[in-house]
């Protein structure tokens, strides 16, 4: 009988290309995402030494990081110019490298155009079983569709865009396994940040996590892309979760998705991918999902996760002492005091977007809560920020765009935005800012920017008080 | 990439953990199309900190970064290795780094050497002594000044291509025909790997 193997090993052996003593394999890369920010060097690269890109066709590039997510085009219906030249550079350097270089571009005034991890679920270009790289560390995303999907640095783009494959090292396989119902008001935001304060920053470090369970199994598409997002906030390069009729149903039709006979012999190949029963797993974690409150950040990183309910930890509540330093630093940067209650921190910025939490389920969630009200009056700043054009067009299909205006937000062009302070939307240093994205870094969102991590309905909620809130007040 | 067989001068004691990508450099040096001159960059908000580590005086030119675990988490740029490169740092060693970070480090001729939590506290007491450090890559070992000598170990591959500054897509070149082979077989076997354009 053959050895069970995990999903991970299953899409691993599928791309080996040649295999060294050591181990490390060359594997075939099935589909290549680009953006803007880390691709204008590998290109160059390229230009230099007189390569080629080997498979345009399993590429495509989509701009997201660097642009401004405020109106694209004037009344006339001509594009607007980036007001920051170097910003505007770097996307002129993406626009010329797809000519040179025939590459598929969904470009700035494109509906289809987004977040790349948006874009590529949405256009049917992810697909189960396949190898799937991009310059970001969020690729991890697409995990969520039964992909092998991982960031790589920009050394590695252009290594991919020459030869359309990468030298790796085996992983370790790591199971999460969450089990049972979730209380009302707590959505997937909720349980990866739940993993992740269990697990810490570094919990995955050298595996790939795959995410099990009836929870997950229960939840749809756009939560699973949720949870898979934030696996390399729990060290791990890239996640997995076994695709099944939710991912089926979700891929048939989708543009860029295989049709007619293609697809149904691509169904027949997905159907094998999911991890045998007997498989073994190096690491195993185990979540009981009724024990998961609405969650929040009060640190600077994604691990420092405590219940809506609680309190900011006192840092002599941590065994380890390097942990209790950087309690401290945290909560100095933070401008937060030991016991505080999480529901009394007051907030000026709100953001709701990033690839963690832009799609069509997020902002319904968000507009769930807000319908009928309007933000305090201490939120200075509110803004959405869709995960696409296309996501964009379907809220304006429902009237969310109206709810969120309605409420005091901005509704904004599909980009990248507040996640990461390189485009215009940056929170202001000392401010705080209850963010749907992933990473509550020290100057993340902007220098001296405070961000809370949490879930579109505890923005929302947050929105409405003023303060962090407890989304299950509002439901 | 260029040659690196050895590194040897004064190391910073920083020891932080978790350092991570938005530290060595926030995204809004990100701009650049070029790999040179972030270095005005480099780790920016704790440089902004009268009296910090990085900017004292004796560790002005050191190329040797001593860090704590998880050294190098979060996003994927590899502008965090071009940004250290640019400001003198050649190598970290640190108990643990994130995948992706090692791996662009790697690709840029920076060192990202694993030593136990250990030899890097016996590491920053002779480091804040002013000791001289010594990272030996083709016998693989730590050593100071002081008498240390710790071991650490390092992908065979990974060695071979610092040492000799080998061009990786280069030598991935050479497989080209393994690589054409794969190709042919999933254009046999699964044609519907090719995304439908539009």
């Amino acid at each position: 009988m053959p050895k069970p193997r995990t999903l991970y090993e299953k899409i691993w052996d599928a791309h080996v290309v040649a295999r060294r003593e050591d181990g490390t394999c060359l594997i075939f890369i099935d589909r290549h995402l680009v953006h803007e920010v880390t691709s204008p060097q590998a290109f160059a690269g390229l230009a230099a030494n007189g390569r080629q890109v080997r498979r345009p066709d399993l590429t495509l590039a989509v701009p997201d990081h660097n642009l401004p997510t405020t109106a694209r085009l004037d009344a006339a219906g001509q594009p607007i110019p980036i007001a920051d030249a170097e910003s505007a550079a770097q996307l002129a350097a993406l626009e010329a490298n797809v000519r040179a270089f025939g590459v598929p571009y969904i470009g700035a005034h494109d509906v289809r155009q987004g977040i790349v991890h948006v874009v590529g679920p949405e256009q049917g270009f992810t697909l189960p079983g396949t190898t799937l790289v991009c310059g970001d560390s969020h690729t991890a995303a697409h995990g969520a569709l039964g992909a092998l999907a991982f960031g790589i640095g920009t050394s590695e783009v252009e290594h991919v865009l020459a030869t359309q494959t990468l030298w790796l090292a085996p992983s370790k396989a790591m199971a999460v396994v969450v089990e049972g119902a979730l209380a009302p008001g707590v959505t997937a935001k909720d349980v990866i940040l739940h993993i992740i304060g269990r697990i810490g920053t570094a919990g995955g470090t050298g595996h790939v996590i795959e995410f099990m369970g009836s929870t997950i199994r229960s939840m749809g598409m756009e939560e699973r892309l949720t949870i898979s997002n934030m696996a390399i906030e729990g060290g791990a390069r890239a996640g997995l979760i076994a695709p099944d009729a939710v991912t089926f149903t979700y891929l048939q039709g989708r543009p860029m998705a295989p049709k007619g006979t293609d697809w149904d012999a691509a169904l027949r190949h997905w159907q094998s991918l999911p991890t045998d029963a007997d498989a073994v797993f190096d690491r195993r974690v185990e979540i009981n999902a009724p024990d998961i409150a609405p969650s929040v950040t009060w640190g600077t990183s994604p691990e420092d996760v405590v219940s809506i309910t609680g309190h900011v930890p006192a840092p002599e509540s941590f065994a380890d002492p390097a942990k209790q330093d950087a309690a401290r630093a945290s909560l100095a940067y933070m401008g937060l005091e030991a016991g505080t209650a999480m529901q009394d921190i007051a907030i000026e910025n709100i953001f709701i977007g990033s690839c963690t939490n832009s799609r069509i389920e997020d902002l319904r969630a968000a507009a769930a809560i807000l319908r009928g009200r309007r933000k305090a009056a201490n939120v200075r700043w509110a803004i959405v920020v869709p995960g696409s054009g296309l996501v964009k067009a379907q809220a304006e299909a429902e009237g969310l765009d109206r709810i969120f205006t309605d409420a005091g937000f901005e509704w904004r062009e599909p980009g990248c935005s507040a996640c990461l302070g390189m485009n215009p939307d940056k929170v202001p240093t000392g401010e705080r800012c209850a963010s749907t994205s992933n990473r509550n870094f020290v100057g993340r969102q902007g220098p001296g920017s405070r961000t809370h991590l949490l879930s579109p309905a505890m923005a929302a909620a947050a929105a409405v008080r003023g303060r962090l809130a407890d989304v299950r007040e509002y439901l | 990439m260029q040659a690196t067989r050895m590194i040897s001068g004064r190391a910073i004691p920083w020891g932080a953990k978790n350092i991570d990508t938005d530290i060595i450099i926030p995204a809004k040096w990100l701009k650049t199309i070029s790999r040179d001159g972030l270095g005005r960059g480099a780790f920016e908000s704790v440089r902004a900190v009268p009296g910090n580590i990085l900017d004292a005086p004796e560790n002005q030119g050191a190329p040797i970064l001593l860090a704590g675990d998880n050294f190098g988490c979060g996003s994927s740029r590899e502008h965090a290795a071009w940004a250290m490169l640019d400001m003198g740092l050649q190598a970290v060693i640190a108990p643990s780094f994130s995948d992706i970070f090692s791996g662009n480090a790697f690709k840029n001729g920076v060192l990202a050497v694993t030593l136990s939590e250990q030899d890097i506290a016996r590491l920053m007491a002779v480091a804040a002594d002013g000791a001289t450090i010594t990272i030996d890559l083709e016998n693989q070992v730590v050593t100071s000044d002081r008498q240390d000598r710790f071991a650490f170990a390092i992908d065979p591959f990974r060695k071979m291509c610092l040492m000799r500054g080998l061009d990786e897509i280069a030598l991935t070149l050479a497989e080209d025909g393994a690589i054409a082979v794969h190709e042919a077989r999933q254009a046999q076997t699964a044609p519907w790997l090719v995304p439908a354009q539009g």
